[in-house]
C-alpha cells in the first residue's frame, strides 16, 4: 500500500499542477464577469508556443530553454485570450460562442503551425526532470508523498495561486475584480471602469492557462500533439466550479480530480487495483461537479453577472 | 434590416476565407492553389464520387446543426451536441453489432435506438435546468465528458475490436449504406441518412413554424416570463426542447458512425458536434439556412485531405476557417456598424 501511494501521489501531483492553474485562470475570468469555455484552446496554445519555443531553444540555452518555454506560453496564452476578450466584452457577443470558437480555431491553428514550422504534428522535446527537494523531502511520511520525486513547476504554480488569493481577496485591485463580476453597474457608478477590468480578467485567465499548457509540455508529457486537447481544460472548469470559485476550493477540485485521473491510468499498474473499472475514476469528476450544482443550486455560488455582457445603457 | 440579416452570415464566411488566404501567405503557402484544390477535392470538377463525399459531410453536419438551432429558438445552447451524438452513435454501433436481424428491421432499430440514445443523453441538462436552473452549457459539457469516457470503457468490455481504440465492426444489415446510393456515386459512403437529414430539415421547419408546440418553444426563447405569465408550461417546454436537439443530435451519430464509419473509435468526442454551432449560427437557425450552412462546411470537410495531398497546405486550415466564421458570426455587432458605415458612404457618393 505504501508503495503504491509513494508512486501515486507524485504523479497526481504533477497532474494536478495544470489543473490547478487553468482552473485559477477560468476564475480570474469568471469573477470579473465572462465565462471562459475556451480555456482548453488557450492551454492549447500555449502547450504549442512552448512546444516550439523549447525545440528551437534547447540547442543554445540547453536545460534553461525550458523556463523560456513557460514563459512563451503564458505570452501566447495571454495574447490569444484577447480575442475572447474583444469579442465579448467590446462586442458584447454570445460568451459561450465566442469561447468556442478560441476552443476550434486553437485546436486548428496549433497543429496547421506545427505541420508549417516542423513539418510535423507531433513536437517532441526534453522537458522538465524530476527531482527530489532537498531538505524537505527528508521529512518522514509527508516528505516522500509531497517533496519526493517534483518537479519544478508545481511550486511556480503554489506560488502563483497563493499571490493570486492575496490579491484578489486583499487588495483593492481584486475587489474591484469581483465586482465587475458581480454587479457591473454598481462597479461602474464607483468610477470602476468595467471594460478593462473585464479585459484585464480575461488576459489573466489567458496568462494561466497558456501557463498551464506549458507546464504540460514541460512536466508529464513532453511532446505537443493533437492529443494535447483531451479536455484538461473542460476539466478545469469543473474544477472551478466543484471549487466554488474560490482558490482554496479550486485547490482542493483539482487535487481531487487530479488524483481520480491519475488512479484511473495508473489502475492497470497495481494488482490491488486492478479490478476497479476506469470509468468510475474517469468520469468521477463530471459527475460529482453535476452534484455539487444541484448542491448549490438553492443559493448561487458563482458570480452574479458572469455570462452577461455588460451594457452600461441598462440599469 | 432584412438585408442586412442576410448580409452579415455571408460577410462572415468570406471573411473567413479571407482570413484563411492570409495565413496560408503568411506560411508560405499559395492559397489560390490550396482553395482550387479544395473545391477539386470536394468534387467540383465534375468528381462524382468526391461530390458524395460533400454530401456524406453535409449529412452529419445538417443533423448537428438542427440540434443546436432548434435548442436556440427556445433560448437553450445545447453545446451537449458532441456526447448525444456520441451516445447515440454508440447505442447505434452497439445494436448493430450485438443483434442480428434482416435489414429491414436491423437499420430502423439501430437508427431508433441512436435517437432514443441522444434524447436521454440531452433529458438530463435538461432536467436540471428546469428544476435547479443549472445552465445547460456547464451541465452539457459535463455530459460531454461523461459520454467519452463511458464509451471509452463500454466499448472494449461490450463490442471490442482488432485494435483496443475501437470497436468491431457493425453488421452490414444494421448499415445505413444502400448499394444503389454508392452505386450513383461510384464507392462513396453516402448514405440513406441524407434522407433522414433532409426529412428533419422539413420536420424541425414544420415544429417551429406551424404547429402550437413550437409557438411555445419561440416564445419561451424570446420571453420566458412572458410565457409563464401566458399559461405555457415553461419548464416542461425546455425539457422537450433539450431531448429533441438531443434526438437530432444522436440521429448524427447514426448517420456516421453506421452510415459512414462502420464501428466507434474510443477517446474522442466527435468535431462535428462543435461545427454544428458554426453550421447553425450561420444559418441564422432557420432550418433551411441550415441545410446551406451545412453544404458549405460540408464541402470544406470533404476537400480537406486532398487538399493536404495536394497542395502541402495542412488539412487543419478548414477548422480554422470555420473557427474564424464563428468569431465573424458572434460579432455581428461590429459586421453591422462596418455595413452601415459603407452604406453612408454609398449614400453621401450618391448624393453628389
Amino acid at each position: 500500500m505504501w508503495d503504491i501511494l509513494t508512486s501515486i501521489v507524485p504523479l497526481a501531483i504533477a497532474y494536478t499542477a495544470p489543473l490547478l492553474i487553468i482552473a485559477m485562470g477560468g476564475l480570474f475570468s469568471e469573477r470579473s464577469g465572462v465565462v471562459n469555455i475556451g480555456l482548453e484552446g488557450l492551454m492549447g496554445v500555449g502547450a504549442f508556443a512552448a512546444a516550439y519555443t523549447m525545440l528551437t531553444a534547447a540547442p543554445s540555452m540547453g536545460p534553461s530553454s525550458v523556463y523560456l518555454g513557460l514563459l512563451a506560453a503564458a505570452l501566447a496564452g495571454g495574447v490569444f485570450s484577447l480575442l475572447h476578450a474583444f469579442a465579448s466584452v467590446t462586442m458584447r457577443s454570445d460568451q459561450v460562442v465566442s469561447g468556442t470558437a478560441i476552443n476550434i480555431l486553437s485546436a486548428a491553428i496549433t497543429v496547421f503551425l506545427a505541420r508549417s514550422l516542423t513539418g510535423s504534428a507531433n513536437v517532441q522535446i526534453a522537458g522538465l526532470i524530476k527531482d527530489n527537494v532537498p531538505v524537505l523531502s527528508k521529512i518522514p511520511v509527508i516528505g516522500p508523498l509531497l517533496f519526493g520525486n517534483a518537479y519544478s513547476s508545481t511550486y511556480i504554480v503554489l506560488l502563483i495561486v497563493v499571490v493570486s488569493w492575496y490579491v484578489l481577496y486583499y487588495r483593492p485591485f481584486g475587489l474591484r475584480l469581483r465586482a465587475c463580476g458581480e454587479n457591473p453597474q454598481a462597479a461602474d457608478s464607483l468610477g470602476i471602469n468595467v471594460q478593462r477590468m473585464r479585459y484585464i480578467g480575461v488576459a489573466i485567465s489567458g496568462i494561466y492557462a497558456g501557463l498551464g499548457g506549458g507546464i504540460v509540455i514541460a512536466t508529464y508529457s513532453w511532446e505537443f500533439s493533437p492529443l494535447v486537447y483531451s479536455g484538461l481544460g473542460f476539466l478545469a472548469l469543473a474544477a472551478l466550479i466543484f471549487g466554488k470559485w474560490n482558490p482554496w476550493g479550486v485547490l482542493g477540485a483539482s487535487l481531487f480530480f487530479g488524483l481520480a485521473k491519475t488512479v484511473a491510468d495508473m489502475s492497470k499498474l497495481f494488482e490491488s487495483l486492478n479490478n476497479l473499472p476506469n470509468i468510475f475514476f474517469n468520469t468521477f469528476p463530471y459527475i460529482v461537479t453535476l452534484i455539487a450544482l444541484v448542491l448549490f443550486s438553492k443559493n448561487a455560488a458563482g458570480p452574479k453577472a458572469a455570462g452577461e455582457p455588460y451594457d452600461p445603457g441598462k440599469r | 434590416m432584412s438585408k442586412n440579416k442576410l448580409l452579415i452570415p455571408l460577410l462572415a464566411v468570406l471573411l473567413g476565407f479571407v482570413s484563411g488566404a492570409i495565413v496560408m501567405l503568411i506560411t508560405g503557402h499559395n492559397p489560390i492553389e490550396a482553395y482550387s484544390a479544395l473545391l477539386k477535392g470536394a468534387g467540383f470538377y465534375g468528381n462524382i464520387k468526391r461530390l458524395g463525399d460533400t454530401l456524406l459531410n453535409t449529412t452529419t453536419l445538417i443533423l448537428t446543426g438542427l440540434s443546436i438551432a432548434f435548442a436556440f429558438r427556445t433560448g437553450l445552447f445545447n453545446i451537449g451536441v458532441p456526447g448525444q451524438m456520441l451516445m447515440g452513435g454508440f447505442i447505434a454501433v452497439l445494436i448493430g453489432a450485438k443483434l442480428s436481424y434482416p435489414a429491414a428491421i436491423h437499420v430502423p432499430l439501430a437508427v431508433i435506438g441512436a435517437t432514443v440514445g441522444g434524447a436521454c443523453w440531452a433529458f438530463v441538462p435538461g432536467i436540471l435546468k428546469a428544476r435547479f436552473r443549472i445552465h445547460e452549457v456547464v451541465s452539457g459539457i459535463m455530459m460531454n465528458y461523461i459520454a467519452m469516457w463511458s464509451v471509452y470503457y463500454f466499448v472494449p468490455v461490450l463490442i471490442p475490436g482488432n485494435f483496443n481504440t475501437e470497436s468491431r465492426p457493425i453488421i452490414q444489415t444494421a448499415s445505413l449504406r444502400t448499394e444503389w446510393l454508392s452505386a450513383i456515386f461510384k464507392g462513396s459512403y453516402v448514405n440513406s441518412g441524407l434522407f433522414i437529414a433532409l426529412f428533419c430539415v422539413v420536420l424541425v421547419w414544420w415544429i417551429l413554424e406551424k404547429t402550437t408546440f413550437g409557438y411555445e418553444l419561440k416564445s419561451v426563447g424570446f420571453n420566458i416570463h412572458a410565457s409563464k405569465y401566458a399559461g405555457m408550461k415553461v419548464n416542461r417546454n425546455m425539457i422537450l426542447s433539450l431531448m429533441i436537439a438531443g434526438a437530432l443530435a444522436g440521429l448524427a451519430g447514426a448517420t456516421f458512425y453506421i452510415g459512414y464509419a462502420d464501428n466507434i473509435k474510443i477517446g474522442m468526442l466527435p468535431s462535428h458536434g462543435f461545427d454544428g454551432i458554426a453550421v447553425a449560427l450561420l444559418g441564422l437557425n432557420n432550418p433551411f439556412g441550415v441545410l446551406l450552412a451545412a453544404l458549405l462546411f460540408g464541402f470544406m470537410n470533404a476537400g480537406r485531405l486532398f487538399m493536404q495531398s495536394a497542395t502541402n497546405v495542412p488539412n487543419e486550415l478548414v477548422p480554422i476557417i470555420i473557427a474564424i466564421i464563428i468569431f465573424f458570426a458572434a460579432t455581428s455587432l461590429m459586421l453591422q456598424t462596418w455595413l452601415q458605415r459603407v452604406e453612408k458612404l454609398v449614400k453621401r457618393n450618391g448624393d453628389k
